[in-house]
């Protein structure tokens, strides 16, 4: 066992550290810091710059287009995007169906699919949740019926995030309504622009536009769409869940949102003092610093586990459920930290001038990003769940 | 002792909560908020004109109610029922408890307006670096002739969108956050030089920045003594401080109800998920905080006129426990509801958004707790 990094992950530092510096879009930088939503184009700018260096999907076997990077590697590649602030690749593809079909596809899924993923032509979305099935997705009810060469699906979807920009989808859909819950439900990949694909916006709490409404309506979809056996979907479903929250812990974007905490503490004027000064304000930032470096360890512990062979397991149910929390924590510090500057709502200031600001502008989104932020304890499986696994799977009771 | 209300204030309540249910549901406060002003005026005059209810907390010499501290808080508490976006903080708990204080002909000429519906106040007493610290102003009011010249910027001024007139603080003397040079005024709130940058806030209110530009205002509008306005300005403060509580028994109250409806109601696994111990035990924590909640403004209020430190001190208490069950209530609340709980479209999530407002209003847990300790755990 050893802490340091040797003298060639610290040359691969180095590369990554500069690749960053000199490629990440200058024009992605000035809407990030002026606090704009990121449009389609924005996330995908960023997303072909990788992909052209190759290096969009470091955790995907080299033969789909993995880099071959070890653990370690693949660690220090997220500190340095995180560190720099880089937005993130969104997962749906890359994280979520990309290893589904490579692991589960046919040879002709993996020749169709792959790559619209890595170059970032094919934007996609996951049809998990339906509106009585959320936390018991088994239930779910929505139904594909075969027909010839296709299946017909109707049913409707719901948190389905960022389907305004899909090209795609991958689906959960029952298959046999006679069997139990978990066995008649099958893996369906469904173009978003089929016929009957509708997609209805649902507005969040801060205002934003993330999730949506999918109604799905007498929708054809051929045959060789579906990944895997017909009424075996839940084994993509479970094995994707656990690659979904193994993610899920953020630790390095999370210890970039202590600095960022520490950066308003120092400016913050609490009365005659920097707020930093504030004993109580301090040890906050201090509990949330330990408890993060927690996360972190029990993280790269897990990660050891993975590289020595033993794939994500139920153990990734206590990284999710302690990284999402951090990740409260640190929006709820932010809000805390910004005083009565939380409270303007920056999506209806209007035409600004300078000479009068509404606060400064780390202040603007802190209480929509803190409202916005419970979702991390209820997505990806809620942390009630979460526990029952780490109860079930890893304590056996 | 006797925690009963008198026959007037459960009318008072009564009338109040009839009103607001035909008024206030979720749909016409969303279109309130949605339009051009940010809120009905029609809904304040009624409350004055039809109801009476801004007279409540007045003296009858000023033609109120005869009531108080007591009045005030249930009103906050109906007013939070609803999430309402009224200026009645800021009009006749801030403002008029100012005007109380002070006596004089300035509260025989506003006070009745007030009770009539025809003054809206805001209270222009937060800047940037001040946090919560009273006493640390940078706005300055100089002697100039018979009035002063207002110059510095208010950061954050709730209602001041729709205020006829600025209660504000500003330094006659002194510097930092020494106590003595700090002095109230009440002024119009269109005066020449004054500069103001409005906008809604997270929780349904409009809100603005306000610059004052070499402001001219007269000798008279300066409430209490020049130079020796802290206490008053404490004072208030505190009353308002126990209002928002108040307004937080509304809030949390119905986030608990809301999450008890929404467990009983929805299914997950073949069964209610409010038959989860689990969420079961989360819901009778939540149902232990609101009681809680109550319990401390009741004692509070019933503090609001014993001296100063012991009012300090029973107050810090109160807002102490308040913004924590505030962000407790609200959080399980959400958690509980799962998704839909983060949307738009339930009344849950604005209830959320005012007790997060509620946890920093007039200082934050950890400001109280620091208040609280400076005055009962002196080493």
């Amino acid at each position: 066992m050893q802490l340091e990094f040797s003298p060639e992950e610290i040359a691969f530092q180095q590369e990554v550290r500069s690749f960053i510096a000199e490629n990440y879009p200058k024009h992605l930088r000035s809407v990030q810091d002026e606090g704009h939503d990121l449009s389609k184009e924005d996330f995908l700018s960023w997303h072909r710059i990788l992909a052209k260096k190759g290096w969009i999907a470091p955790a995907w076997p080299v033969e789909y287009g993995g880099t071959g990077w070890t653990a370690t590697q693949r660690f220090i590649w997220s500190e340095e995007l995180a560190a720099a602030d880089c937005v993130g690749t969104m997962p749906f593809g890359l994280s979520m169906v990309g290893p589904v079909i490579y692991t589960f596809g046919t040879p002709e899924q993996k020749a169709r699919f792959l790559p619209g993923i890595l170059s970032g032509d094919d934007w996609w979305c996951q049809g998990y949740s339906e509106p009585g099935s959320g936390s018991d997705l088994a239930s779910l009810r929505t139904k594909a019926v075969r027909d010839g060469d296709h299946y017909i699906v109707n049913g409707q979807k719901t948190w389905t995030t960022m389907a305004q920009h899909a090209d795609w989808g991958f689906f959960l859909v029952r298959t046999d309504p006679d069997a139990k819950q978990q066995e008649g439900i099958s893996f369906l990949l469904i173009d978003m622009k089929s016929p009957g694909v509708t997609v209805r916006p649902i507005i969040t709490l801060g205002g934003e536009h993330e999730v949506n409404e999918v109604w799905l309506e007498d929708v054809r979809v051929p045959v060789e769409n579906r990944v895997y056996e017909e009424n075996k979907g839940w084994t993509c479903a479970k094995f994707l869940l656990a690659h979904e929250r193994t993610g899920i812990a953020a630790v390095a974007r999370s210890k970039r949102g202590v600095e960022k905490i520490k950066q308003i503490a120092r400016t913050e004027m609490d009365g005659d003092k920097p707020l930093l000064a504030n004993a109580f304000f301090k040890r906050k930032i201090s509990e949330l610093e330990i408890d993060l470096t927690a996360l972190e360890f029990t993280e790269l512990r897990s990660l050891a586990g993975e590289a020595a062979g033993k794939g994500p397991g139920p153990e990734s149910s206590l990284l999710k459920i302690k990284g999402s929390e951090i990740q409260q924590r640190i929006t709820e510090l932010a809000l805390e930290a910004v005083g009565h500057y939380g409270a303007p709502y920056f999506r209806g200031f209007g035409e600004g001038d300078n000479e009068h600001p509404i606060g400064p502008d780390y202040a603007h989104r802190a209480a929509p990003t803190y409202f916005n932020t419970r979702k991390t304890t209820i997505y990806g499986g809620s942390n009630e769940i979460q526990r029952n696994i780490i109860a079930k799977m890893v304590l056996g009771i | 002792m006797d925690f009963s209300y008198t026959e007037t204030q459960d009318m008072i309540r009564e009338t109040l909560s009839r009103f607001l249910a035909d008024t206030y549901d979720f749909d016409s406060r969303g279109k309130m908020i949605a339009s051009t002003t940010g809120r009905d005026p029609g809904i304040w005059k009624a409350l004055a004109q039809e109801l009476g209810m801004l007279g409540a907390s007045f003296s009858e010499e000023h033609g109120g109610l005869g009531g108080g501290h007591l009045e005030n808080a249930l009103i906050m508490e109906e007013l939070g029922k609803v999430i309402a976006i009224e200026p009645y903080l800021q009009t006749v708990v801030l403002g008029g408890g100012a005007l109380k204080a002070v006596g004089g002909a300035v509260a025989d000429a506003v006070i009745p307006e007030i009770i009539g519906g025809n003054v809206v106040i805001a209270f222009a007493y937060a800047e940037p670096q001040g946090r919560y610290n009273l006493a640390n102003l940078r706005t300055t009011a100089k002697k100039d002739g018979a009035g002063y010249v207002l110059n510095g910027h208010k950061g954050v001024v709730y209602a001041a969108p729709w205020a006829s007139h600025l209660l504000v603080t500003a330094r006659t003397g002194g510097s930092g956050s020494e106590a003595a040079g700090i002095s109230l005024f009440l002024i119009d709130a269109n005066l020449p030089g004054i500069v103001r940058r409005d906008y809604p806030t997270v929780d349904g209110f409009q809100a603005s920045e306000i610059y004052f530009e070499n402001v001219a205002i007269p000798g008279d509008a300066l409430l209490g003594g020049e130079g020796t306005g802290l206490p008053l300005i404490e004072q208030i403060v505190d009353e308002a401080t126990v209002a928002v509580c108040a307004e937080a028994c509304g809030v949390t109250f119905k986030l608990h109800q809301g999450t008890l409806e929404y467990a009983r109601q929805r299914n997950q696994f073949g069964q209610p998920i409010s038959r989860f111990q689990v969420l079961q035990h989360r819901m009778v924590d939540m149902f232990m905080e609101v009681e809680q909640c109550k319990s401390m403004t009741t004692m509070a209020t019933l503090k609001l006129d014993l001296p100063a430190a012991e009012r300090m001190a029973a107050v810090s208490a109160c807002k102490a426990k308040v913004s924590r069950a505030a962000k407790f209530v609200g959080q399980n609340a959400i958690q509980t509801h799962g998704g839909i709980g983060i949307t738009q479209e339930l009344a849950i999530g604005h209830y959320f958004k005012r007790a997060t407002m509620i946890e920093g209003q007039f200082g934050s847990a950890d400001h109280h707790y620091d208040r609280f300790e400076k005055l009962t755990l002196a080493a």
